[in-house]
């Protein structure tokens, strides 16, 4: 087993939010209101149903309510545990799914507040991502400018399916206020099934979804580059959540190979893709999806020809290792060091700042 | 790939290889737009002039996204006699199946009645486009074999128009596209494998299609280049569907080829649906075995667009996942993106997986002599 070391930045936790009513303290009065009268059900979306399996590893499933939406047992099973100097906390509530702008935005506010009192604020090893309604450009930039002044937010999060592909002209005010704000926008795992959850159409099953989550990944890699997003915004950091990342090499491979075959159709796309990536995106280790032999996982190292862009994650508390190998065989100390602490503190900026509290 | 920006003399098209090949993904076309009428009931030729092909994107003329090439096709492949590339047999031969030494090409037609709304159409165009692939092509020239096209999203006239070609040597496999009204796994399609295997039929699975649904999970992307990159994530989801709807465990004896998709992406995918098929195994009982293992026991490749990593230790890498007996090679004359057969493999293979991926896997799969 590669041993993990002490200090190293855990880029994807998940708190849970109870039930929809445990946002209401933090809404408008008219919202509590709405969710009230109208008896509104928890928002869980079906890419993480409670009981499934991937939800939660076994050890880690409490006796009652959800998975990690206790505080204590992130403490003890996450943070303590591997010795995690920050832990970032990306919410997966299922605020995207709604349609209503207003909603969205009340939802999110509420949901970023809750963070900031039921989380950060009890233990300072913990960082915050902003959650935002992406249906409204005005309200998402002012909801990330609102959470940007406490400086434990260091991140925005965004999901992999949504209404409209990730680089579209549409979200760059986004980009520019996070590039501004020194915010990477972390973009995880999940759907607002807005659209179906696969370019193919609807699945019969939970599985083909989770399975599709890499699929929608390489395709908003693919926005992301060709529609520019990097040459306008070339210090924004981007990070993909979840996503497994052994695709990347052969993604780029195909991406590289038409890219140098029409790049007239994207003129301002003056670099190849696989510098792009290296400048300015990043990923998250779990899942590891390659088998349990360290020669093949380290031929993958080799294949991405970089060891600067994998962040260490737990994943906490869904179910992605289990015992305490959350990092797989075979990795070289200097791989683990970077992969813990270097990759992650160069990529959140906001980690380097030493006061955090506004 | 090959982006032909001037003329080049046409002894420069064939320095290539000398040793015989297959050719897994070759695009027919018809010369003119009435080409197929004598083939189809004299119902559907005004119903095609008022109402056109009614497929499920918006345009009349042209794909949604334009290629980067009139047709998508290389310029030097217009031929002498006029027409659009890839629709004369005569040209075809000299500039392709003849320098290359092609001994055994597969027809794919792509324009045929796959992914119409009106699935009576859908089904008169494809079994005319079966009867014009033999007259025109496999009849005149035996190196040449078809594919069988079927409306794809009416499983029982697909089953039909499979059973009826069922036995024809002009045959060697039944096409589909991959991008479908559903993921091609879902029972609507079950028919159509289950004709498949009864005739012994290798089902190719071709890059492409229109079924409605937007080409990625987040709605519809810009450009061009996000189209033909996102086939591979399209193939990729579509593999998924077939594996764990437990077609394989269905239909046992059904082969499958990925054409035109890429096949790097496959390890990748493997090991995925493996570990999460790990967890999540109870939500499918009806798979009997790891998804990979399916993957490996039913899945071909076609090697066009070939993967081309810096270093060809990490493509050679790759194949050693897969499998050198999975490959077939492909050409996809006459389009843009065309392999040249001499470039494609770099140095460094031995001769017995030269061998079988330039010819021997396709003849076994086609069961070809």
């Amino acid at each position: 087993m590669t041993s993990p070391i002490a200090g190293g930045v855990d880029c994807d936790l998940h708190p849970a939010v109870p039930h929809l009513t445990s946002l209401v303290p933090y809404m408008t009065d008219y919202w509590r209101d709405q969710v009230t009268t109208r008896g509104m059900a928890d928002l869980i979306s079906q890419s993480y149903p409670v009981n499934s399996p991937i939800s939660s590893r076994p050890d880690w499933r409490p006796a009652q309510g959800k998975p990690g939406s206790a505080i204590a047992d992130m403490q003890a099973q996450a943070l303590d545990k591997f010795g995690t100097a920050y832990g970032i906390c990306n919410p997966l509530y299922g605020v995207q799914m709604v349609f209503s702008e207003d909603m969205a935005n009340a939802f999110c506010r509420a949901l970023n507040d809750w963070l900031v009192k039921e989380w950060l604020d009890k233990d300072d090893r913990l960082r915050g991502s902003i959650v935002i309604p992406v249906q409204s450009i005005e309200k998402a930039v002012a909801e990330i400018e609102r959470c940007a002044e406490d400086k434990r937010f260091v991140q925005v999060l965004m999901l992999v399916m949504g209404d409209i592909p990730l680089g579209k002209r549409y979200y760059w005010p986004i980009y520019a206020a996070a590039e501004r704000l020194g915010l990477p926008i972390g973009i995880h795992a999940g759907s607002a099934y807005h659209n179906p959850p696969s370019s193919v159409g609807w699945g019969s099953y939970h599985i083909e979804d989770y399975v599709a989550q890499a699929q929608a990944f390489q395709t908003q890699l693919t926005s992301l580059i060709v529609e520019g997003v990097f040459a306008r915004h070339p210090n924004l950091k981007m990070v993909m959540l979840e996503s497994g990342f052994t695709w990347l090499a052969p993604f780029l491979w195909r991406l590289h190979k038409f890219w140098r075959g029409i790049r007239m159709e994207t003129p301002w796309v003056d670099r190849a893709p696989l510098e792009i990536v290296r400048s300015n995106i990043r990923f998250s280790l779990q899942p590891v999806d390659a088998p349990p032999e360290p020669d093949t996982l380290n031929r993958l190292f080799d294949h991405m020809q970089s060891d600067e862009l994998i962040l260490f994650s737990t994943d906490y508390p869904h179910w992605q290792f289990d015992g305490d190998a959350v990092l797989p065989e075979g990795l070289s100390p200097d791989l683990v060091r970077k992969i813990m602490i270097d990759n992650p503190l160069a990529t959140y900026s906001r980690l380097r700042v030493k006061e955090t509290t506004p | 790939m090959n982006i032909q920006i001037r003329e080049r003399p046409q002894s420069a098209a064939s320095t290539g290889i000398k040793t015989a090949i297959a050719d897994g993904d070759i695009h027919p076309a018809r010369a003119t737009r009435d080409e197929l009428y004598p083939f189809l009931a004299k119902r559907w030729h005004s119903h095609l002039e008022s109402f056109g092909a009614h497929a499920h994107q918006g345009m009349m003329e042209g794909p949604p996204y334009p290629k980067a090439q009139p047709n998508a096709a290389r310029r030097d492949a217009y031929p002498p006699e006029g027409g659009p590339q890839g629709s004369s047999l005569s040209f075809m031969q000299k500039q392709h199946l003849d320098p290359n030494n092609v001994v055994l090409g597969v027809l794919n037609p792509l324009a045929t009645g796959q992914g119409l709304r009106n699935h009576d159409l859908a089904a008169a165009i494809c079994a005319a486009v079966n009867d014009w692939q033999i007259e025109k092509w496999t009849s005149k020239d035996a190196r040449l074999k078809g594919s069988v096209v079927v409306a794809n999203e009416d499983g029982v006239s697909a089953a039909a128009e499979i059973r009826k070609r069922a036995g024809d040597p002009n045959f060697v496999q039944v096409l589909l596209l991959s991008r479908n009204a559903e993921p091609l796994g879902q029972r609507r399609y079950w028919p159509i494998y289950e004709a498949a295997q009864e005739a012994g039929l290798p089902v190719g699975v071709h890059a492409f299609g229109y079924g409605g649904n937007p080409i990625t999970a987040s709605g519809w992307p810009s450009y061009y280049i996000e189209e033909m990159v996102g086939h591979s994530q399209c193939q990729q989801t579509v593999l998924a569907s077939l594996v764990l709807e437990g077609v394989f465990a269905r239909f046992p004896k059904l082969k499958m080829v990925m054409v035109e998709a890429g096949f790097g992406w496959a390890p990748s995918l493997a090991w995925r649906l493996d570990k999460v098929f790990s967890k999540l195994h109870a939500e499918v009982p009806h798979l009997e075995r790891k998804p990979s293992e399916y993957i490996r026991d039913h899945i071909w490749w076609t090697t066009q667009p070939m993967e081309d990593p810096e270093s060809r230790d990490h493509l050679f890498q790759v194949i050693e996942w897969i499998g050198w007996d999975k490959l077939l090679f492909a050409t996809d004359y006459p389009h843009w993106d065309y392999d040249e057969p001499s470039r494609v493999l770099p140095p460094g293979v031995s001769d017995a997986n030269r061998q079988a991926f330039y010819l021997d896997n396709a003849k076994k799969l086609y069961g070809i002599a």
